[in-house]
């Protein structure tokens, strides 16, 4: 059995192909993984097992973990939040019913942070998820669950939501690969919205060729969601073997940007591979990009306290019990089923909504977010690629950021210009370092951005470095390569 | 920066009951995060295009023929309170 656990997507898939293993073995034997789950990774997991029937296509018989923000039709979704508890969509995200075209399958439904807000997964109304890699650290947010899956060795592939950075940056915490796709890749639709013109899907995975492999099945336009128009000549696996001609811009800014000293010594030896690689480094400046988390942290929760208007204890969700009219019902349902972060985001944006303030906050940022994006298309007129450490610090521990918001939001810094951009990054495992406190290596992230729809050449890079790294074929501690299912 | 007759306008806007402790807290945090946000009130932005989508694009339109919406049992299934085919809500009116 625990062979099968081993195998990547994309090795899996092709013997499910030759017929050298059955979709209802390899499904069985992750189904057994995903029920040893001790890091509170899953919410649900599925049930009907035994009537087996999936399409036949690239992803036949495939098990995907589903972060628990994407609607299934009849089992419950809650975006990790208590005001909807007991929800049962009466219909499926575009994202499910992509992979379900491709022959994949729901394996199970993911914790994360509520509503998609927060980098540690420790705003979940289910509890926080734990990373596989130490038990008393975050695995980063808001697609958690979704990263600690795959690193856990509980799911073979995962598909996540980032807003600001919350596929890639618990990718990065977790050891894995995270895509946060360009804006308008993949259909929003029955993707339960936080801040939508932030908002995509993207697949969390083992390895690069894993992430393409889904990215290939996700995206596409669907007349569901009017802001999608997928990726023109779609994508196939990546297999460039060097970096020849490519030139990585690293973002002058860095160089006084607080970074753990262990993850500016991965980043470092990684932009040295590059060079073995035959790519070339260059400086590019970002000078808009400092000022990304502030326009972000206006931007998204002025979105939120719009979306999020709609649970009122009307149509779907909790209702509070009580005998007042109708806007106390309004009021005491969001203060019983929103928890302490999504009531500060709401606040937060009703506030930088409100009449006076609009020009000053909201305006103000979506032109930050015009400077952003210029600043990275000057950037691109140079390099084909943009480079950071995907976040500023290895997993931190449970509890350790709670107390400070502000804090907390500043752990974004590296990944919010891109989604202020639109542009597609992703995130592949570099190495090991020392937290700063001390104690075990724990995984650190290298990010890439390029261009609007340059997907295709962003996982060759990927895929061409991910190779001279080797971090899946050195690294302890992740179970599927010690041949076991059992939790790290 | 942000003060509790403040915190407690918005919060009437944004249809939230808060305690005393959290009214405090939130200030305490809100001031915080508008401290740190505040810097890009400061900057001069003049003539900048505000960005409010990043997607160039313009009218997506679509044939408008009918076609079935939610049935209505469906619609109502999730519903706290569903009453003869349609949503009960308290009188918008306490007596």
């Amino acid at each position: 059995m625990s062979g099968l656990l081993e195998l990547t997507v994309a090795a899996a898939a092709a013997k499910i192909a030759a017929g050298e293993i059955s979709r209802e073995e390899y499904f069985a034997a992750w189904m057994a993984a995903a029920a040893g789950d001790e890091l509170n990774a899953y919410l649900f997991s599925v049930e009907n097992a035994g009537d087996y029937q999936v399409a036949e296509g690239p992803l036949s018989g495939i098990p995907v973990a589903v972060k628990d923000i994407f609607a299934t039709e009849g089992s419950p979704t809650t975006a990790g939040s208590k005001i909807l508890e007991g929800y049962i969509p009466p219909y499926t995200a575009h994202a499910v019913r992509q992979l379900d075209a491709a022959g994949a399958r729901v394996l199970g439904k993911t914790n994360m942070d509520e509503f998609a807000m927060g980098s540690s997964n420790e705003n979940s109304a289910y509890g926080p998820v734990l990373n596989p890699w130490d038990r008393g650290r975050v695995p980063g947010g808001s697609s958690g669950g979704s990263a600690a899956v795959v690193a856990g060795g509980l799911a073979p592939c995962a598909i996540g939501t980032d807003t600001g950075g919350s596929i890639r940056q618990p990718a990065s915490l977790c050891g894995i690969v995270g895509l946060k796709p360009t804006y308008g890749s993949i259909s929003r639709f029955g993707m339960i919205a936080f801040a939508s013109s932030l908002d995509q899907c993207g697949p969390l995975t083992r390895d690069v060729t894993d992430a393409a492999l889904l990215l290939a099945a996700l995206e596409g336009r669907d007349p569901c969601d009017s802001t999608s128009v997928g990726i023109e000549g779609g994508i196939l696996a990546p297999g460039a073997e060097d970096l020849k001609g490519l030139r990585f811009g690293v973002p002058a800014e860095l160089a006084s940007d607080a970074i753990d000293a262990g993850v500016r010594a991965v980043f470092e030896a990684t932009l040295k591979r590059i060079e073995e690689l035959g790519g070339e480094i260059a400086e590019v400046t970002l000078p808009s990009a400092e000022h990304g988390i502030s326009a972000y942290y206006v931007l998204a929760p002025a979105e939120a306290s719009s979306n999020l208007a709609r649970y009122d204890g009307v149509r779907y969700g909790m209702r509070a019990d009580g005998d007042g009219d109708l806007i106390e019902m309004y009021e005491t349902t969001r203060a019983e089923g929103f928890g302490p972060e999504v009531k500060r985001r709401i606040m937060l944006g009703t506030y930088a909504l409100s009449s006076g303030y609009y020009d000053a906050y909201y305006g103000q940022a979506q032109k930050v977010r015009t400077r952003i994006a210029q600043d990275f298309a000057a950037a691109f007129a140079g390099v084909d690629f943009v480079v950071t450490p995907t976040s500023p610090s290895v997993a931190f521990g449970l509890g350790e950021k709670t107390a400070d918001p502000l804090e907390m939001y500043l752990n974004d810094f590296f990944t919010v210009p891109m989604s202020l951009a639109g542009i597609p990054a992703i995130s592949i495992p570099a190495g090991l370092a020392q937290p700063e406190g001390g104690g075990p290596e724990l995984p650190v992230g290298f990010q890439i951005a390029a261009p609007a729809f340059a997907e295709q050449k962003l996982l060759e890079a990927a895929f061409a470095l991910e190779g001279s790294i080797g971090f899946a074929a050195s690294t302890p501690g992740i179970p599927y390569l010690n041949g076991g299912g059992e939790p790290a | 920066m942000i003060d509790r007759e403040q915190v407690l306008h918005v919060a009437k806007l944004a249809r939230l009951r808060l305690s005393d402790e959290e009214v405090e807290r939130m200030a305490e945090e809100l001031s915080d995060i508008l401290g740190h946000v505040d810097r890009i009130s400061q900057m001069d932005l003049e003539g900048v295009e505000p960005t409010s989508h990043v997607v160039a694009l313009e009218n997506v339109l679509r044939a408008d023929v009918p076609r079935p919406s939610l049935p209505r049992e469906a619609a109502l299934a999730n519903a706290p309170e569903p009453v003869d085919g349609a949503f009960r809500v308290p009188s918008p009116q306490a007596d």
